[in-house]
């Protein structure tokens, strides 16, 4: 199977992947930017997002990307170790052109895996699972997102973890997105720039409007309206 | 035999060239309308060793896989991709006359021969012409990318001595391209398994059994193992002898062992003397200097080349006291426009380079050795704008600035002539065929088709034709004869004598331990060939040579260190077997220049100019090529001559001026 | 312009492919600003002979930039600290008084050391004999002018084609994947109406054979185009990635 045995086709998936990923970050972004403009609204969507067949097909298909994208990974990592051979380069340097976030991928990744953990929990545990399973997980009803956001981050601590996480994800999305495009062979050389470009306005739009959240309930504006 | 230091011995068997009869024109055709040919099924059975991986080695071990025959091919970079062919930058000829400005077969063929000072062979180098525009067509379809034009098609420039734009090039990287084009055709028939690759391999010998070449004898260079190795035929394309100089253009590995190889088993060396120094090189500038970097000629095309009109202007600028920018136009004297108004910076590269030491030798030298003259581009960026001249030369002009550290688009560039190639080599008749039978040279290892001088962009052209258009042809009028000679096993006495031989050379040279490096010796012999052998030669200064060169070759082979083992990896001991044919070929270089008592092309005795200080051939005494036979270890070798009979053109001086 | 400078170097020292390496430390004094990196190589290696020690083993050629021979890391970077050269190139005025040069072999799987300084890059021809070449006989072809090629492609091919093949690209790359190499020879033959022919099947011949040999795969960052020594573009890798995703959908 060459979506496995073949190198191309290793990033193939990876792309087909993060790409798919990608596009979900930019649905959630799109999503979560409500709450901030009406709390009521957004609880709307949670309720449309509950424990409905369409809701459960789809985060089972995002589980299922999440997954095979962070297999890859490790399958690719391995590999690319082996590749390098036993032996270590005494001295490194890097390359000003070479972005660090390039060399430093599953690093990122492994970061933004493991928030991802505790946004689990925080959120995911206590709507869907709650709503999903019956059992009483949360304090708020679990349709009623908005509380347990502005619960959430009407803690520093949160929100400093959570702007942590973003600027990994940041650093992620920055390389992904082009490479993305790139593995799909979606490049030339008068491109190149440009797509550089497009990526970076993805990445910095798609965390700005996630970062907005934790940073509008921390100075407070929350709950002056 | 007599020998006298001075005299040499002349054998005067007729030398038999197998030149077809015929008109000019036709003599190629009619040879591959009467040659024998092998038919497929015994193609399969013959094999043939290529020595070499270059224009010539690539492309003739492709071509003949191509055609079924069993290849051998042995390479001593680690990648046939690396043989020096691929340094070549300026372009190469062909006769198409895409560009309409008179070309035609027959005047490539007159110009290459006038250029080669009327010391080649008529018959060789119109089968040459002929070809050219056939390799032309073969790089393309391979995915060679040409320089195109706007409307796509291919694209020529002007080289030196000649008229007519004809040198198709791609960059400033034709060699590469070409080779890299050969490359992969080779590459293909190593993948399909028609051709065995030996990578890391050099030639050591040849082996000969009954008057036929049958084998080669080669040293893994990595394991540090002898290995015999059999064929029907052995194909030897191992390029140059520059390197004898010690300082050239040639790369390191590049080397005289398999051609002093072949002349030891019976082969005649032809024109050794016949020596290019290239007019635009980078100038030397220390003593651990380790290689001349060229400048493609086609700098000369939009670069004039100038020194100072006054002494005290050159010995300020030597001093640092004054910069070439400070000279303004009525200070400076463009040397070569001056004497030959007709053909200006363009004249062949002989008479640009002879020009250059002219110059400096009479003081109006530059740099701080005063070996050295200016190459000034600022005409060219005034005229055409500094995009287009970074568009032509952009490559040759970053290669500069990392070289010299200056900026060539500033402040002219200092060249100074280098060694480059040698239009002397084995001797082969019209078959390629050297004077054993079954042992075939091509490239820039044979002597055939330059003459004294070869003109710029027309080595490609010949290393790509001997080996995909004419070679594959000759050769089986050879091997029609051996379809029923049996694979011979390298347990023959032969090989193992061979093989003996080489092995006591190496213990030899291990065993010496003397004091000194092999590079310390090889520059030893490059200075006496500089400053005897080089660009100006006279009959006292060759005769010091012939003595010099013999306490270097008795110093070497008594004071040469060598660290190491021979079943191993050992860089030093790989020197050292070159270095000691270098020192063979010096001496031959030397016995033939003072030989030839005229002044032609590449060979410039000093005794022999025109008040004006032009070559002066002599035609009536020296219009043969001569061959070189060796008469065993400690003899002195024997001189023939092989009559070069002009039927078709008309000799006369060779003249630029006007 | 004379001017002379004492260096440190730490060179890496392997006697064989199987045998344990280490960096051995030499000191060098007095090496003239002007002289290339090789040529203070054999200033060392005269200096060890004269000493009667083996002399360092490296590889190099041609001395002009053009064989790819050559195959230094120097200072963590292949071919040295200095853009567009290969290491005969690299002169040794971009380098300190008193500074201490680390010089090791490229280390990649694919490349296994042979001695010193010194590996072994079969695996590119290897690639190459895979595919990268377009199925002509010699003779028998169309007259070189048959077919126009625009400019602007025929100079995006020789921008392609002018790759060495010296292996710094999967020196430098942290993954040791050889895309940029693979991609130069895929892409310049994809370009050209010659090579287009049978592009599909050279793009899967080629990457399916350099999978085989061990290379890495790649992961975009580019540090094989920052240190390319004729700055080959990683945009030729997008073409053979279109390529080859074509061909594998045409399947």
């Amino acid at each position: 199977m060459w979506l496995i045995d073949s190198s191309i086709g290793r990033k193939l998936v990876m792309s087909i992947t993060g790409t798919f990923l990608v596009l979900f970050l930019l649905f959630h972004s799109c999503m979560n930017i409500v709450v901030i403009i009406s709390p009521d609204g957004y609880n709307t969507i949670c309720e449309f997002l509950g424990a409905n067949w369409y809701a459960i097909v789809g985060t089972t298909m995002l589980a299922a990307g999440f997954v095979i994208h962070i297999l890859y990974a490790l399958y690719l990592t391995y590999q690319n170790m082996r590749a390098r051979g036993n032996e270590r380069y005494a001295v490194t340097s890097n390359q000003k052109s070479v972005d660090w976030s390039s060399q430093n991928m599953l690093v990122l990744g492994a970061i933004v895996l493991g928030f991802l953990g505790l946004h689990m929990f925080n959120f995911w545990y206590k709507m869907q699972f709650a709503e999903l399973s019956g059992i009483e997980t949360g304090q708020f009803h679990p349709a009623d997102g908005a509380a347990y956001v502005k619960d959430l981050f009407s803690n520093w601590a949160y929100c400093a973890i959570y702007i942590v996480w973003l600027s990994a994800l940041w650093f992620h999305l920055t390389h992904g997105v082009w490479s993305a495009l790139q593995s799909l062979g979606l490049n030339n050389k008068t491109w190149l720039p440009r797509v550089k470009m497009i990526a970076n306005v993805i990445s910095t739009i798609v965390i700005l409007m996630f970062m907005s959240i934790p940073l509008y309930y921390l100075f407070g504006c929350g709950s002056c309206c | 035999m007599a020998k006298k230091e001075e005299s040499t011995t002349v054998e005067t068997t007729k030398i038999d060239a197998k030149i077809p009869a015929g008109p000019l024109a036709e003599k190629w055709s009619n040879y591959k309308a009467h040659q024998k040919l092998v038919n497929p099924s015994n193609k399969r059975r013959l094999d043939i060793i290529v020595v070499g991986t270059g224009l010539a080695g690539a492309s003739a071990a492709a071509s003949m896989a191509e055609m079924g025959f069993n290849v051998l091919n042995f390479c001593i970079q680690d990648s046939p991709r690396r043989a020096h062919s691929i340094a070549a930058q300026g372009g190469i000829n062909a006769a198409k006359n895409y560009q309409n400005d008179g070309d035609s077969v027959y005047r490539l063929f007159y110009d290459t021969i006038k250029g080669g000072d009327y010391r080649a062979r008529e018959a060789n180098v119109y089968r040459l012409a002929e070809v050219s525009n056939g390799i032309i067509d073969q790089c393309v379809a391979q995915g060679v990318p040409f320089a195109r034009e706007y409307g796509g098609l291919l694209d020529n420039r002007s080289f030196g001595g000649a008229q007519v734009s004809r040198t198709f090039y791609a960059k400033g990287q034709t060699g590469q391209q070409l080779l890299l084009g050969a490359y992969s055709a080779l590459s293909r028939q190593v993948g399909k398994g028609a051709v065995k690759l030996y990578s890391r391999y050099e030639m050591l010998d040849v082996v000969v059994i009954d008057g036929r070449a049958r084998g080669i004898i080669a040293r893994n260079l990595v394991s540090g193992k002898i290995e015999r190795f059999f064929a029907h035929a052995v194909v030897v394309g191992s390029g140059g002898y520059g390197n004898a100089f010690f300082l050239s253009t040639n790369a390191m590995t590049s080397n005289a062992s398999a051609a002093i190889q072949m002349y030891k088993k019976g082969a005649y060396f032809a024109n050794p003397a016949y020596a290019q120094i290239h007019p635009t090189c980078i100038p030397v500038h220390g003593e651990f200097q380790s290689k001349l970097t060229l400048m493609s000629e086609s700098l000369r095309n939009d670069g004039r080349i100038w020194t100072p009109k006054s002494k005290e202007d050159a010995e300020a600028i030597r001093t640092g006291k004054k910069k070439a920018t400070d000279l303004s136009e009525d200070e400076r004297d463009y040397y070569l426009e001056r004497r030959y108004p007709a053909f200006g910076n363009l004249v062949p590269r002989d008479v640009a380079s002879r020009a250059a030491k002219e110059r400096c030798d009479a003081g109006y030298g530059v740099g701080n050795t005063g070996l050295a003259v200016y190459l000034d581009f600022s005409a060219a960026i005034k005229r055409l704008g500094e995009d287009v001249v970074r568009a032509r030369y952009g490559n040759l002009f970053q290669m500069y600035e990392k070289i010299v550290d200056e900026n060539p688009y500033n402040t002219p560039m200092m060249i100074y002539p280098a060694i480059h190639y040698t239009m002397g080599g084995v001797w082969v008749d019209y078959e390629l065929q050297t004077s054993v039978k079954g042992l075939f040279c091509i490239g820039e290892a044979n002597f055939s088709d330059h003459g004294a001088n070869r003109l710029g962009a027309s080595a490609l052209m010949q290393g790509l034709a001997d080996g995909y258009f004419v070679l594959p042809y000759t050769i089986q009028n050879y091997l029609a004869d051996q379809i029923q000679v049996p694979r011979m096993s390298t347990e023959l006495p032969e090989f193992v004598q061979a093989e003996k031989d080489v092995n006591d050379k190496i213990k030899k040279l291990l065993s010496i331990q003397g004091k000194k490096s092999v590079d310390s010796l090889h520059r030893e012999l490059g200075l006496i060939m500089w400053d005897f052998v080089g660009m100006g030669r006279n009959k006292a200064g060759l005769e010091i040579a012939l003595e010099k060169i013999k306490e270097v070759r008795k110093e070497f082979w008594s004071n040469v260190f060598i660290p190491g083992k021979d079943a191993d990896m050992n860089s030093e001991l790989e020197k050292a077997l070159r270095v000691a044919d270098f020192i063979e070929i010096g001496e031959l270089m030397a016995r033939d220049a003072l030989q030839r008592e005229e002044s032609c092309g590449g060979h410039f005795r000093e005794e022999y100019q025109t008040p004006e200080g032009e070559a002066l051939r002599n035609d009536e005494e020296f219009s043969f090529a001569s061959c070189w036979k060796f008469m065993g270890e400690g003899n002195e070798p024997v001189l023939l001559k092989e009559a070069l009979d002009y039927e078709f053109i008309h000799r006369q001086q060779r003249n630029y001026k006007a | 312009m004379d001017k002379s400078i004492n260096v440190t170097l730490k060179v890496w020292r392997q006697a064989g492919p199987k045998v344990k390496g280490k960096f051995e430390t030499y000191k060098l004094d007095n090496v003239s600003t002007d002289s290339s990196f090789l040529e203070m190589m054999d200033v060392l290696n005269e200096q060890l002979i004269n000493e009667r020690k083996e002399p360092i083993a490296f590889d190099h050629d041609c001395r002009e930039g053009i064989c790819g021979m050559c195959s230094m890391y120097i200072n963590g970077h292949p071919h040295g600290p200095d853009g567009e050269i290969t290491t005969c190139q690299l002169h040794m005025r971009v380098f300190k008084n008193n500074e201490t040069i680390t010089i090791e072999p490229w280390r990649s799987a694919a490349f296994p050391v042979i001695k010193d300084l010194m590996v072994n890059r079969g695996a590119y021809d290897k690639i190459i004999q895979a595919g990268g070449f377009v199925n002509v006989n010699t003779g028998g072809v169309p007259d070189g002018n048959a077919i126009a090629i625009g400019k602007d492609i025929a100079d995006e091919a020789m921008d392609a084609a002018s790759c060495i093949g010296c292996g710094a690209c999967a020196a430098a790359c942290k993954n040791g994947s050889a895309m940029l190499f693979v991609a130069a020879k895929v892409s310049q033959l994809a370009l050209l109406p010659q090579g287009k022919v049978e592009g599909a099947a050279r793009a899967k011949a080629m990457v399916a054979k350099m999978d085989e040999l061990g290379f890495g795969n790649c992961t975009n960052t580019g540090a094989c185009e920052a240190e390319c020594p004729k700055n080959v573009s990683i945009s030729h890798i997008a073409r053979l990635n279109r390529e080859f995703l074509c061909a594998k959908f045409q399947d």
